[in-house]
């Protein structure tokens, strides 16, 4: 019997044992008797029209299966889905076919594709296929992209442009007009690799026999992959099962539609055999989406005491050369909507141009859209106290959104739910001991070392909902979750999820959840996810929302299966619902404790139905599709503290410290690792990771040798800590954990390394910060 | 990450080794295949043959020979880092090795495949040019050695023939009051040496630079001795200033890589930085 509370336990992740002793149950992993493989010819060219496919030496090679072309899958196969139409943007969605057919656009974009009895025969049969090119100029930067005489990727989309995405509220010319203050910066918020532990891939084997696909995939989102594939196969809904149980890791990354899993999909059909297809790291690199990649123009209105007054941004978002499945709504609304941050800004104006180009297509990464409007932000903020000379602390005081004003309806249409801002940077400076870290500065900066400390203060839109919303924004989905609770006759407890967690603990945090709402044992509680077969329904996890939407479907699940045990209870203790009281697992007679039964007991009874009166049905589990009436809205302050080398530019991290709220805490070791986590990421932005493209679209940064992702020895260690202010929006009151690190912490780094760099008179680098570029901002002041 | 397919030959003396070479001119001596085996899983390499010579026994090992240590060529990177020899004697092999990739790669790689496969930004073709080390390669006409200096030709290449093995390293045993150090500018991503810079200094009785030598890794296209900065700091009081100004020359007279990291001017500035850097560690151990 469940006694002890579970909600804030900070239970090690029941997950982990399979995983670190790798009997976890990724995609390769699995073994299907008679399978091929499947390996795709990638274009070396960013824009090149295909003049000639030569397959017939690959065909008669020993161990090779068959071999396709793009014209060989057009009947095969529908485009590869764009599912986010936003409105009133003017948006073209160019054709984007699996295997490319008279051109390609990006390097890395499909033009063959291999089936063989073993992947080495199929890497052979690649190299044995002759493709012949015609060149055409490549454009990879966005800007030059729309300019008159680029190089055009699509007859149909002119000036490359996909869209113009517009979201004016107020007068920003009045502001402008009227400010004391201005302050005008180009900023670049550069390219990612979102690089999950393990790249994609897929299994599909077709049933020639029922007519059904079975495919393992390595998808944050199983449900919306059945329907997709659904729709681009052209086989029911019905006879599609997707798996994804284990998955490693994905930030986003793993949201999407891809070619990759399509044609897997497609020539099980085509071949009647199961085919795996596993990405190499190579392949990750060019063939799944990228981050970020946007050059924003900002124009910030404020008065002489600190007071923004506005916020005009016009921002160009590099999408790639097709539009991926997500891609047009990250930059427009997952970013344009948080465009004034915590602050009480009356005025946002902004202006998105979404521009393909031929590079990798772009979509969610961690944050997604939300770091870019933080960075934007906290960047410009630190310049205007700069430029008034006020301290960074006291600027982002006086424009806090006071915590008596939530919920705060923003001038995006936001509505914040709940909020003390001021409560996490009050937090935070004590843990950093401000005042005596700015004497220490001084200190320092007299024997010629030069330390910095760097602010970031923000609120984040996540545990993306509700599906009102979803359809206003031209998501072609909704955004509720759903939930199954089932008990079984022993007592024991089985819960389906449509979010699929992977990474994120929620099959430990789900069970917390449960073992608390029915008051069963933590053990009794089994969390089942990523198989449609299991799960009938589901939306998937991303914009940090399984726990905040998932969590209260299973919250809302099982209150409707104790309703039903206490009627059965009831009955059984010959007395009305209303007399009976349920507390840890058992329902008892009020005023009589004696006489009760326990859940487990009344579960029993349920499915022996020896004894129900005719209105209950037997058996005792329920169903809930919740759909939330808000987003939430985590926030924090992050303070960096960092110490500059400037003779190499290097930057060394001292101090790193998060105070974040996200509302009431489930479990705060999970939490924490995802904040650690979250960091990492945001960190690696600011001063080791970038996507580096040539003028001609080769991705130069296009292996682990040459993109940085940080390893442990490259952080520093992070203090954790938090404040509550629990949300309205959930009946736990929790907010989304997963995306705040990564949002709140590029812009503390960035901003403390050019706080470090000051006396040599720098006020700004673009990101990322890597030893040459600090290096060489310090030598031209020193000149 | 599918190699070609290749034949795989293990030799169990160094003599079979060479037979075996002889009989398949494009085969590749393979011992910890940290550098090899990735470029064959990526297809940057794929020669017909293999020739396995980490199992040779007396191609491993670390032996005292009076005024010199001598390492076997396929001795691994973590058994050098153990030796309590090589602590005591040359102690820039473990500290140089120490910032070398993982401890992974440290168990499987060997001091004779990095200084063969001559990886521009390997870390010890540096600390052998400094050590003034000597290379013992064993062909058909039997043995030879190669001095360090002369022994880093360029890009991924040396002085070895096509049918030499590389058998062992020989360091001599420094004089009194000798201090070295290797510093090192790694990349990020990779970890390899943007710039490393190996320094092995002895000062005389009078306090003087009796002795230096400086190795620069990292910075060009292979590995190179500074003799100007050498010659600069001979007979020198090691001041600061001393030091810096010979330093400064460190640059000079060098090619540079460039890329999306560090380019060549930056590479340069490195260069100078890290071999003031190396410079001035090595003269303070030196001062013991």
């Amino acid at each position: 019997m469940a006694v002890t509370k579970l909600f804030g336990a900070p239970i090690k992740r029941r997950e982990d044992p399979r995983l670190i002793t790798g009997r976890g149950n990724f995609t390769d992993h699995i073994r299907l008797p008679g399978t091929l493989v499947m390996a795709i010819k990638r274009s070396p060219h960013a824009h090149a029209r295909i003049v000639r496919i030569d397959t017939s030496k690959a065909r008669v090679m020993r161990g090779v299966v068959a071999v396709y072309t793009g014209q060989d899958l057009i009947d095969k196969l529908a485009p590869v889905p764009c599912a986010w139409l936003v409105p009133d943007s003017d948006l073209k969605v160019p054709t984007y076919r699996a295997v490319a057919v008279d051109k390609v656009r990006y390097v890395g974009d499909a033009v063959a594709v291999v089936v063989a009895e073993d992947r080495y025969v199929a890497q052979d049969a690649l190299e044995a296929i002759e493709v012949e090119y015609e060149p055409l100029p490549a454009v990879v930067d966005q800007e030059k992209a729309l300019e008159a005489g680029a190089p055009q990727l699509y007859e149909e989309v002119p000036n490359n442009l996909a869209f113009h995405w517009k979201l004016h509220s107020g007068d920003f010319d009045a502001a402008w007009k009227e400010a004391e203050v201005r302050l005008s910066r180009r900023l670049i918020n550069h390219r990612l690799i979102p690089t999950a532990m393990e790249p994609r891939g897929a299994l599909a084997a077709y049933n020639p026999g029922t007519g059904e696909l079975t495919i393992w995939c390595t998808s944050q989102n199983p449900h919306i992959h059945r329907l997709l594939l659904s729709a681009v196969t052209g086989l029911p809904e019905t006879r599609i099962r997707v798996i994804a149980t284990d998955v490693g890791g994905g930030f986003g990354s793993k949201i999407p539609m891809y070619a990759g899993e399509m044609i897997a999909a497609a020539l099980s059909r085509d071949l009647g055999r199961p085919i795996k297809w596993i990405e190499t790291r190579q392949e990750n690199y060019v063939a799944t989406i990228h981050g970020r990649d946007h050059v924003q123009y900002v124009d910030i209105a404020a008065q002489r005491d600190g007071t923004i007054t506005g916020v005009r941004v016009r921002a160009y978002a590099n999408l790639g050369a097709y539009l991926s499945t997500a891609a047009p709504g990250i930059p427009t609304w997952l970013f344009g909507l948080m465009l004034q941050g915590p602050y009480a800004i009356p005025v946002i104006h902004c202006d998105v141009f979404g521009v393909l180009t031929n590079t990798t297509p772009t979509d969610a990464y961690r944050g997604a859209g939300r770091p870019e409007a933080t960075y934007l932000l906290e960047r410009m903020v630190d310049l205007l106290a700069r430029e008034l000379r006020m301290d960074p602390v006291e600027i982002r005081r006086k424009n806090f959104i006071p915590k008596d004003r939530f919920p705060y309806t923003a001038p995006s249409g936001l509505v914040y739910d709940s909020g003390d801002y001021e409560a996490t940077l009050n937090r935070a400076l004590e843990l950093v001991d401000y005042d005596n870290l700015r004497h220490q500065q001084a200190e320092l900066r007299q024997q010629g070392r030069y330390i910095g400390i760097g602010f970031s203060t923000y609120v984040e839109v996540c545990g993306l909902a509700p599906s009102q919303a979803a359809g206003a924004m031209g998501f072609q989905g909704g955004l509720w979750e759903s939930a199954i609770v089932r008990v079984h006759p022993t007592g024991k407890v089985t819960v389906f999820t449509g979010s699929n967690p992977h990474g994120q603990g929620e099959e430990t945090t789900f069970a917390q959840l449960v073992a608390d709402e029915l008051g069963v044992p933590f053990e009794d509680v089994e969390v089942i996810h990523g198989d449609t077969e299991m799960v009938p329904f589901g939306m998937g996890t991303y914009g940090s929302r399984s726990t905040a939407v998932g969590g209260a479907a299973l919250v809302a699940a099982c209150r409707k299966v104790k309703e039903k045990a206490q009627r059965i209870a009831a009955h059984l203790l010959e007395v009305a619902p209303e007399d009976v009281v349920f507390e840890n697992g058992r329902f008892f007679v009020k005023g009589a404790p004696d006489r009760g039964m326990t859940i487990q007991e009344v579960a029993l009874q349920a499915y022996l139905a020896w004894k129900l009166p005719r209105d209950i049905e037997p058996g005792l589990e329920a169903t809930h599709f919740w759909d939330p009436t808000n987003n939430t809205f985590p926030f924090g302050c992050h303070i960096c503290v960092v110490e500059v080398d400037p003779e190499t530019g290097k930057v060394t991290f001292l101090q790193y410290v998060a105070v974040d709220d996200v509302g009431n805490v489930i479990n705060p070791m999970i939490v924490d690792g995802q904040v650690h986590g979250g960091i990492a990421q945001g960190l690696a932005q600011a001063v080791y990771e970038y996507a580096a493209y040539d003028a001609n679209g080769q991705l130069l940064s296009a292996s682990l040798m040459d993109y940085a992702i940080p390893k442990a020895s490259m952080l520093p260690s992070f203090s954790v800590d938090r404040t509550v202010t629990p949300t309205p929006v959930n009946p736990m009151g929790v907010k989304g954990a997963g995306e705040t690190g990564t949002i709140a912490s590029t812009p503390a780094v960035v901003n403390a390394v050019i706080d470090a760099l000051a006396p040599f008179g720098i006020e700004h680098i673009d990101i990322p910060l890597t030893p040459e570029r600090i290096w060489r901002a310090v030598l031209e002041r020193s000149r | 990450m599918y190699p070609s397919a290749f034949t795989y030959y293990r030799a169990g003396s160094v003599q079979e080794a060479l037979k075996l070479l002889m009989e398949n001119p494009d085969a590749k001596l393979l011992a910890g295949g940290h550098s090899l085996i990735p470029a064959m899983k990526l297809r940057l390499a794929s020669p017909p043959a293999l020739i396995d010579i980490s199992r040779v026994p007396e191609l491993a090992g670390i032996r005292d020979r009076g005024d010199r240590i001598v390492i076997g060529a396929t001795t691994r990177y973590d058994d050098i880092q153990r030796s309590e020899l090589v602590r005591q004697v040359l102690p820039i092999l473990p500290e140089a090795i120490e910032v070398i990739g993982d401890l992974q790669v440290r168990n499987m790689g060997t001091i004779g495949g990095a200084l063969a496969h001559a990886d521009p930004a390997a870390d010890l073709p540096a600390v052998v040019l400094a050590l003034g080390a000597e290379l013992t390669a064993f062909g058909p006409d039997g043995e030879r050695t190669i001095p360090a200096d002369q022994f880093f030709v360029d890009l991924f290449t040396t002085a070895l023939q096509p049918n030499e093995i590389l058998t062992e390293i020989s360091f001599p045993k420094p004089p009194a009051h000798t201090g070295m150090s290797y510093q090192k500018f790694a990349n990020p991503a990779s970890g390899y040496a943007v710039v490393g810079a190996a320094a092995v200094v002895t000062l005389g009785d009078d306090g003087k630079v009796a002795a230096v030598r400086v190795g620069v890794t990292g910075a060009g296209p292979y590995a190179v001795r500074r003799q100007n900065v050498e010659q600069a700091l001979t007979g020198q009081e090691p001041t600061a200033a001393a030091i810096e100004a010979a330093s400064q020359l460190a640059s000079e007279g060098m090619t540079f890589n460039s890329d999306i990291f560090a380019s060549d001017e930056y590479r340069a500035h490195l260069t100078r930085v890290f071999v003031k850097r190396a410079l001035t560690a090595a003269i303070e151990r030196a001062r013991g």
